[in-house]
């Protein structure tokens, strides 16, 4: 049996950004389906033990979980949005359907608008032995520790000092596991500087310069051998050490999760900057494709303060577009990109900018490299 | 150096640190806060308006150490925990900690520096742990005038373990 | 090994249950993936590679790699880090690729 199901607004995702976007939209009177693989809403905030940065205004120093939990609330007291959980978005097809596996049917959904806010997936990294049990993207330790109360194990070497190698450290910490090292291919600290001195002055190393060279191991690992880096990122031989772990955490970064964009033929633009692939998009988040939006991380890695607001204004645009007009759109779309602007303005997010100037304007707008592959 | 270990520097500490005739004034706030961050809560948390307005968001937090009593509102709204209270005239520390178990008033605890080295025992005098904070506990132990500015974190039990 | 006492997370578990695992009984709460009660169970080995057999744990935890495929109820190819574990339910390691059931 094949179900087909009309709606307004279709949100791929139901983290912070298909959150905002369902939100936002529904409050201009759409009518929204949120489509969400996992049995709940809330994507990776509902792992986020920390307090949150940017504006006050925007929940700063607010803890993600807290977060999620009332954009949470919110939605289920808005009649106007039906939420499909442990639902997988499978695939875009030309009469712009959207076909969504949901308790073990095969369902159609034909929205006006679609907002794609699926998140990104870890980055592997290539050492020998990777493969390992032990050696684990640290998403899924902040799931097994945070959302299950589960140790991961208990003695952890970390590898990537970026923010989200930074804080799962300290969140380890709390859950009663020693963090042996933190090792970092780049010559500095990669995260806020606050994360890193947090870390260190319970005694956790932060290796700079550093890399892993292999897993050790038979069926689990045991350790791992870390190895010098020069500037060119070559391991120099003879600098190799044990540590002796019994899980290694990757925390390499993470690359956007763009495959119904890429299936849905919008024009992709490879940016380095934002992750990978990531669709070419207006300031309205709006792709090539003139039924889709993108929000989140799937439109470029960053933090989950900027993927709300890119939420919020992906969500307005989409109901304005289906019809649901309202007085203040405008001034209120202008105030969310000011936030935006706002918060990417520090050096701290120079990439950020260099990744963006790449994915708008006509000028960049390449064929989708995919294309061949439809 | 800060970039590649996460301890801060001397030069770093001095730009956030009040001169010696104020230090000795009473209790201040040390704003450990050294990179440019999207971050704006402390300024909010601070019912004197001793921080000063961000004209941008990612500016360093700027405290004017005149205006600043040391009341410590300011050490759990921050979401880098890197708000600290220095007290020269009762030899006081107050510190953000948010682990398990919570010291009692009275505990003899292990003060770490910023390396994570314990380097002193300090006496728990104050537990703050109200809803407001949201689990992150405040902190405050007497220790060592020589350690106010080294001693950043407290462990309990066994330093070594 | 569970986590019991958590300086900001209350863990609220459910309904105690158990289920199959290669003929072993293990002991879970309502509300978890299979992953997770299998790890919190001390088993961590989920699979075994198909061409070199080499052993394979979780990796992401999410759905989106393909580390913790299972047969579960004899359904292969399950993504146990994102199903909910249930009372009585059949776990066993996957062999070979699977097969398309009715």
């Amino acid at each position: 049996m094949i179900l087909l199901i009309n709606t307004d607004l279709l949100v791929i995702g139901g983290g912070p950004a298909g959150m905002t976007a369902a939100l936002k939209a529904a409050k201009k009177g759409a009518e929204v389906i949120i489509v969400e693989r996992y049995h709940e809403l809330g994507g990776q905030l509902i792992k986020q033990t920390h307090r949150f940065f940017g504006s006050k205004n925007e929940q700063a120093g607010t803890r993600g979980i807290d977060i999620a939990q009332g954009l949470t609330k919110e939605i289920q007291n808005m009649s106007e949005i039906k939420v499909l959980t442990e639902a997988t978005a499978q695939g875009y097809y030309e009469d712009k359907i959207v076909t969504v596996s949901y308790q073990n049917k095969f369902r159609k959904i034909r929205a006006k608008r679609i907002i794609i806010a699926t998140g990104a997936s870890e980055k592997m990294m290539l050492f020998l032995n990777n493969d390992l049990p032990g050696v684990y993207g640290a998403g899924a330790i902040q799931t097994l520790m945070n959302l299950y109360g589960i140790l991961p194990g208990k003695k952890v070497i970390m590898v990537g000092s970026g923010n989200i190698g930074l804080i799962v450290s300290y969140q380890l910490l709390q859950a009663g596991v020693e963090v042996k090292a933190v090792i970092e291919a780049d010559s500095e600290i990669g995260g806020y500087l606050v994360h890193a001195s947090k870390i260190r002055r319970i005694g956790v190393p932060i290796y700079t310069g550093y890399s892993v060279k292999s897993a050790i191991g038979e069926s689990f690992v045991k350790g791992a051998e870390i190895i010098k880096l020069d500037r060119n990122w070559q391991m120099i031989a003879g600098t190799e050490r044990f540590i002796k772990a019994d899980t290694i955490c990757l925390a390499v970064g993470l690359r956007p999760l763009v495959s119904l964009l890429i299936q849905a033929d919008c024009a992709m633009a490879y940016v380095p900057e934002l992750g990978g692939d990531v669709p070419i998009r207006d300031e309205n988040l709006k792709t090539t494709n003139d039924q889709i939006f993108v929000a989140g991380d799937a439109a470029g890695i960053e933090e989950a303060t900027a993927a709300m607001l890119e939420g919020e204004i992906a969500g307005l645009k989409a109901a304005t577009e289906i019809g649901y007009l309202s007085k203040d759109a405008i001034t209120e779309s202008r105030r969310l990109k000011k936030e935006l602007r706002k918060l990417r303005n520090g050096p701290i997010s120079r990439n950020i900018r260099k990744g963006l100037s790449k994915v708008r304007g006509d000028d960049n707008v390449k064929k989708n490299r995919y294309s061949h592959l439809r | 150096m800060l970039r590649k270990t996460g301890i801060p520097t001397s030069d770093d500490l001095q730009s956030v640190t009040p001169d010696k005739e104020r230090l000795l004034e009473g209790p201040v706030a040390i704003i450990e806060c050294f990179n440019e961050i999207p971050c704006d809560p402390c300024f909010y948390s601070c019912p004197f308006k001793a921080i000063k307005k961000f004209s941008d968001i990612n500016d360093k937090p700027e405290l004017d150490y005149s205006k600043c009593t040391g009341c410590g509102n300011c050490i759990a709204s921050c979401p880098g925990l890197a708000i600290f209270v220095v007290d020269y005239t009762k030899n006081r520390l107050s510190l953000p900690y948010e682990f398990l178990p919570l010291p009692s008033v009275g505990d003899k605890v292990w003060g770490l520096n910023r390396a994570g080295k314990s380097i002193c025992q300090v006496e728990v005098i104050k537990v703050r742990d109200p809803d407001k904070n949201d689990k992150t506990a405040v902190i405050s132990i007497k220790l060592p005038k020589k350690y106010l500015m080294e001693v950043r974190h407290i462990k309990v039990g066994d330093p070594n373990e | 090994m569970r986590i019991n006492k958590h300086p900001i997370l209350d863990f609220n578990r459910g309904k105690k249950i158990t289920f199959q695992y290669k003929g072993q009984e293990i002991k879970a709460y309502q509300g978890e993936t299979i992953a997770a009660a299998l790890y919190a169970a001390g088993i961590k080995v989920l699979k075994k590679s198909n061409k070199y057999q080499r052993p394979r744990g979780l990796f992401c935890a999410i759905g989106n790699c393909a580390s913790c495929y299972m047969a579960v109820n004899g359904i292969p190819h399950v993504k146990t880090c994102i199903t909910k574990v249930k009372q009585d339910m059949v776990v066993e390691e996957e062999t070979g690729k699977g097969d398309i059931i009715d």
